[in-house]
């Protein structure tokens, strides 16, 4: 499973432009475990939208983020939409007690090696990524200000009928 | 590459201050003098762009120190200092700007101060350009009837200008590192209206005359630092810093500081620290000057004298919750101690000759010292 | 003396700003931050702020400038979390 991981990162890597921006990419498959034991692939999710958002404990702004991407999450997930939380926490520990105190309803998946965060060029925390029912990358946000959420919703809706 | 810039990743923020009030009692005593007092300090961010702060400090002073024994008599006083500050955050960029008013019965001071402060290089640089104007207004007290009061005759002004450059750099996941350059310039009333120089007199009974002290009427100063932060293992940080200062009066300083910060179980935090400071002495200063007029500058301050110190400091602060007040998001309670210990090398305590004349040479009485302890006690609350 | 030195930061500033304009405004630096986002947990750790308590250290900055003949330098912002 590694390995493959790593040979799909090989080849995105020598095939993707530095696109932090603007998108048109395939968006890089990726498998991790869920904070509820299942494992998770990007490519289960294929005909969905699927938004991305990579978030860590130790960030103020991903803290205050979250509820409002819960609450995106419960008002368009019978839509074909689906929101993965990507923590990108070396150890799940500080994760885990802040999930006890504020739990979401979104998958919450691990990556403790800091794989998928590589693969994504994460270049801010939060890193919003949002990819269309066909797997490309359409919309990326870097960091979280209040009233970014409504620029997360404006995406969705319009990919969402697509 | 302006063309590929275009089409790059928007602006990323810096972090404005947390929302945050502390408030403070501070304790000085040492060297026959004991000053006092509270400092309130406020931050409160204002939307998403400003941040404002709010300072209140007292001074209460109660001074019978060396100096004072020497030429003057004991006396109590009380200076309130008030600041307040903006900052606005625009992208990486943080604009400050604030304004520090000092007042004493004696002494009043106004400062302005600007910065600018931008974040770059994915976010693992920063680097802060500073400036401050200073306004003071120096008056004398004299006491008549048993009643402290202005000397109408004296007032006079001195002003100060401070550029700073500070560059912080993340090293590695661990490690931060610092370089801070300042460049200050002084010009005006430099000295102390009370403060004396003291030369050698074989007509007097105590083998020396006192005299008014001259100062320069301007100085600038230079001082570099730099300081490593690095996060160990087990979660403790280890912060070493040190700072070189030179400046026109002919003065040369060392300062070293080494501080270690543990966090406990249960709530609590431990921070220790030495620091070790080494000055070399003014070119206009001596303990006891040959005769009078001896040189166009004259002074005996001790500020101004060759000494080390050394400083130890400890600190304990618990972690607490107000179960009532949820909109207070962490609350501490903080005890500091610090032990400072001051060396003199060429400033006597020249007490020794003054209550017992002709029992000690002028010149030879012994070297002072002084240690004081340093009390703070606070409790700071995030809301 | 104090035109000099105002002319130099004044250039030193334009620089600087020159500098973060090329490297924050997109990836195309020639040296990419060897430190990512998600690196940034133990520099986000409260006890790695480079001043914790800002009502105590100015309080001890005083304290030993009214005592020592050298002042300046003591302070820097930076560090930290890096988010947004």
């Amino acid at each position: 499973m590694r390995n493959r991981i790593v040979a799909m990162a090989a080849m995105l890597a020598l095939a993707l432009p530095a696109w932090a921006g603007t998108g048109g990419v395939q968006a890089p498959g990726f498998t991790l475990q869920s904070v509820d034991g299942r494992t998770v692939s990007l490519t289960q999710f294929k005909g969905d939208v699927v938004m991305i958002n990579f978030w860590a404990s130790w960030c103020g702004p991903c803290r205050q983020e979250m509820p409002l991407l819960d609450s995106i999450y419960k008002q368009y997930k019978d839509m074909g939409f689906v929101l993965l939380g990507v923590n990108v926490e070396p150890d799940a520990h500080s994760a885990n007690a802040w999930l006890q105190k504020t739990p979401v309803s979104y998958p919450i998946l691990y990556d403790p090696k800091s794989q998928v965060s590589q693969l994504y060029q994460v270049q801010a925390m939060p890193t919003t990524v949002i990819v269309d029912r066909q797997g490309i990358v359409r919309f990326v946000h870097n960091g979280y200000l209040p009233g970014d959420e409504n620029q997360y919703m404006n995406s969705i809706r319009s990919l969402i009928v697509q | 590459m302006a063309a590929l810039c275009l089409a790059a990743v928007p602006a990323l923020a810096g972090v404005l201050p947390e929302d945050r009030v502390d408030a403070l009692y501070h304790r000085y005593q040492g060297g026959g003098i004991t000053v006092q007092g509270p400092s309130i300090l406020v931050q409160k961010r204002i939307g998403d762009h400003f941040a404002v702060n709010a300072n209140y400090y007292q001074d209460m002073i109660s001074s019978a120190s060396i100096d004072v024994l020497l030429s003057a008599s004991p006396y109590k006083e009380t200076r309130t200092q008030k600041s307040v500050g903006a900052q606005y955050l625009h992208g990486k960029t943080t604009y400050s700007a604030g304004f520090i008013n000092s007042v004493e019965p004696d002494y009043k001071a106004n400062t302005a101060y600007y910065s600018v402060s931008q974040d770059m290089f994915g976010d693992l640089t920063t680097v802060t350009l500073s400036y401050s104007r200073g306004w003071d207004q120096i008056y004398r007290d004299i006491k008549s009837n048993g009643v402290l009061s202005n000397d109408p005759t004296f007032h006079q002004r001195a002003d100060h200008r401070v550029y700073g450059l500070s560059i912080s750099q993340i090293l590695t996941r661990n490690l931060v590192g610092t370089l801070n350059y300042q460049f200050s310039s002084d010009q005006g009333y430099l000295a102390s209206p009370y403060r004396e120089i003291r030369y050698i007199d074989p007509n007097n009974p105590v083998g020396y005359t006192l005299a008014p002290q001259i100062y320069p009427g301007t100085r600038t100063m230079d001082a570099f630092s730099g300081s490593l932060k690095y996060y160990l293992p087990y979660r403790a940080a280890l912060t070493g810093q040190y700072r070189f200062f030179t400046d026109s009066w002919g003065i040369v300083a060392h300062t070293l500081k080494l501080d270690y910060v543990q966090p406990l179980r249960h709530h609590w935090t431990l921070d220790g620290s030495i620091r070790y400071y080494r000055q070399g002495a003014a070119s206009f200063y001596s303990d006891l000057f040959p005769y009078a007029n001896y040189s166009n500058y004259m002074a005996r301050d001790r500020e101004l004298a060759a000494f080390h110190s050394i400083t130890f400091g400890l600190e304990a602060s618990y972690a607490f919750s107000i179960p009532r007040l949820t909109w207070i998001q962490k609350s501490t309670a903080t005890l500091s101690f610090d032990r400072m210990m001051i060396t003199y090398l060429d400033y006597r305590d020249a007490l020794y000759s003054k209550f017992d004349p002709g029992a000690i040479k002028a010149g030879a009485e012994p070297i002072y010292s002084l240690d004081a302890n340093v009390y703070q006690a606070y409790v700071s609350l995030w809301f | 003396m104090r035109t000099s030195v105002f002319r130099w930061l004044t250039r030193l500033r334009t620089a600087i700003l020159a500098a973060a304009l090329l490297t924050s405004a997109c990836a195309c630096s020639p040296i990419q931050p060897w430190v990512k986002p998600y690196e940034r947990e133990h520099l986000a750790d409260l006890i790695m702020g480079l001043d914790r308590n800002p009502v105590s250290s100015t309080y001890l900055d005083h304290v030993f400038e009214t005592r020592e003949g050298a002042r300046g330098a003591t302070g820097a912002v930076g560090g930290g979390c890096g988010c947004n």
